[in-house]
């Protein structure tokens, strides 16, 4: 950790980019996703499945992470806007200009029903020490996202771990 | 209602069906952007060979987790619900695979809410290779008539 900029040095533990999603939950996205994995479980197709089994519609709580994701573009933003803002952070601090996720942790709260606005931060935990893999060589990261509904429910924590590279 | 699994159905050592998709380039494409992930290594093959150094665009993280998330509930049916998933990509889908997942039951328990778990161990191969490894603690109903999706705060131990 010794050679890591005391810059990201102190980024771990600390809550950043407190944010709130730019739209309300909703179901047209809800069935583009299980399309997308051919997911015909009722509760996300029929309102009567719903009704019956989770109080009403529910996202399938893998999604949890969609509701944050920005637009590609917006009016009056000049640079895209990412996700997993710390993680670009890190590419760019540690001067890594490539990167892939490796291993996803999820932990599911409440459902997340349409018409909720989620809010998230995130925290970086770890930086490791230099490593080389088949990629190149770089260093992996643990960056927590935590969401919660607009009533402050808790409804889920994800932990990613990615590997910023170089390709030499 | 579909098939609905209870607790008392359920062991250690169980196998889940199998469940093997092919995979081309709008598999690839459509799970990237129902996820609003809009990074070109999903969608632009010339992008993911160059910059990322792989064959071709790939299969990208929320779009693994929500085929697990199909793969246990197809398992379940709607009353089983997630409680955790975690999964470690050893190494990339791409289009012109044949992805298939796996599963064994490695753990079956009530916890001290009266809710009934169960702990299972998955895995996604191509070929003779895995790709995935995922551990995915999943609520079912603890008997006829139970459902963990009524579950909230202290009744709700993920």
């Amino acid at each position: 950790m010794s050679d890591v900029p005391a810059e990201v040095q102190g980024w771990i533990g600390q809550k950043r980019y407190e944010e709130q999603g730019e739209f309300d939950v909703e179901r047209g996205y809800i069935f583009t996703s299980c399309a997308s994995v051919e997911n015909g479980n009722p509760i996300f197709w029929s309102d009567k499945a719903a009704n019956e089994v989770t109080d009403g519609p529910i996202a399938p709580p893998t999604m949890i992470s969609v509701w944050f994701r920005p637009h590609h573009w917006a009016p009056g933003r000049s640079e895209q806007a990412q996700p997993l803002q710390v993680h670009f952070d890190l590419k760019e601090k540690l001067g890594l200009p490539e990167a892939v996720m490796t291993d996803n942790t999820i932990t599911f709260g409440e459902p997340v029903r349409p018409g909720d606005r989620l809010k998230t931060w995130q925290v970086l935990r770890s930086v490791s020490e230099p490593k080389t893999t088949k990629l190149g060589a770089g260093r992996f990261w643990v960056i927590d996202v935590v969401y919660e509904n607009q009533d402050g429910g808790w409804v889920g924590t994800e932990s990613y771990t990615g590997f910023g590279y170089r390709r030499d | 209602m579909d098939t609905q699994l209870t607790l008392d159905q359920v062991k250690v050592g169980d196998a889940l069906p199998e469940l093997a998709i092919d995979v081309n380039p709008t598999t690839v494409v459509l799970g990237a952007l129902a996820a609003r992930d809009w990074r070109p290594m999903h969608h632009d093959k010339d992008f993911a060979q160059e910059r990322n150094g792989t064959k071709h665009v790939f299969i990208n993280t929320p779009h693994n987790a929500a085929y697990f998330e199909r793969y246990v509930t197809d398992w379940t049916g709607p009353h089983g619900r997630l409680g955790k998933i975690q999964f470690r990509m050893k190494d990339s889908v791409f289009p012109g695979d044949t992805m298939v997942f796996h599963g064994n039951v490695e753990g079956v328990e009530t916890d001290d809410a009266g809710c009934g778990w169960v702990q299972l161990r998955l895995w996604l191969s191509v070929g003779d290779k895995t790709t995935t490894e995922c551990n995915a603690r999943v609520a079912v109903p603890a008997r006829e008539g139970d459902n963990p999706w009524k579950r909230r705060g202290d009744a709700w131990k993920p």
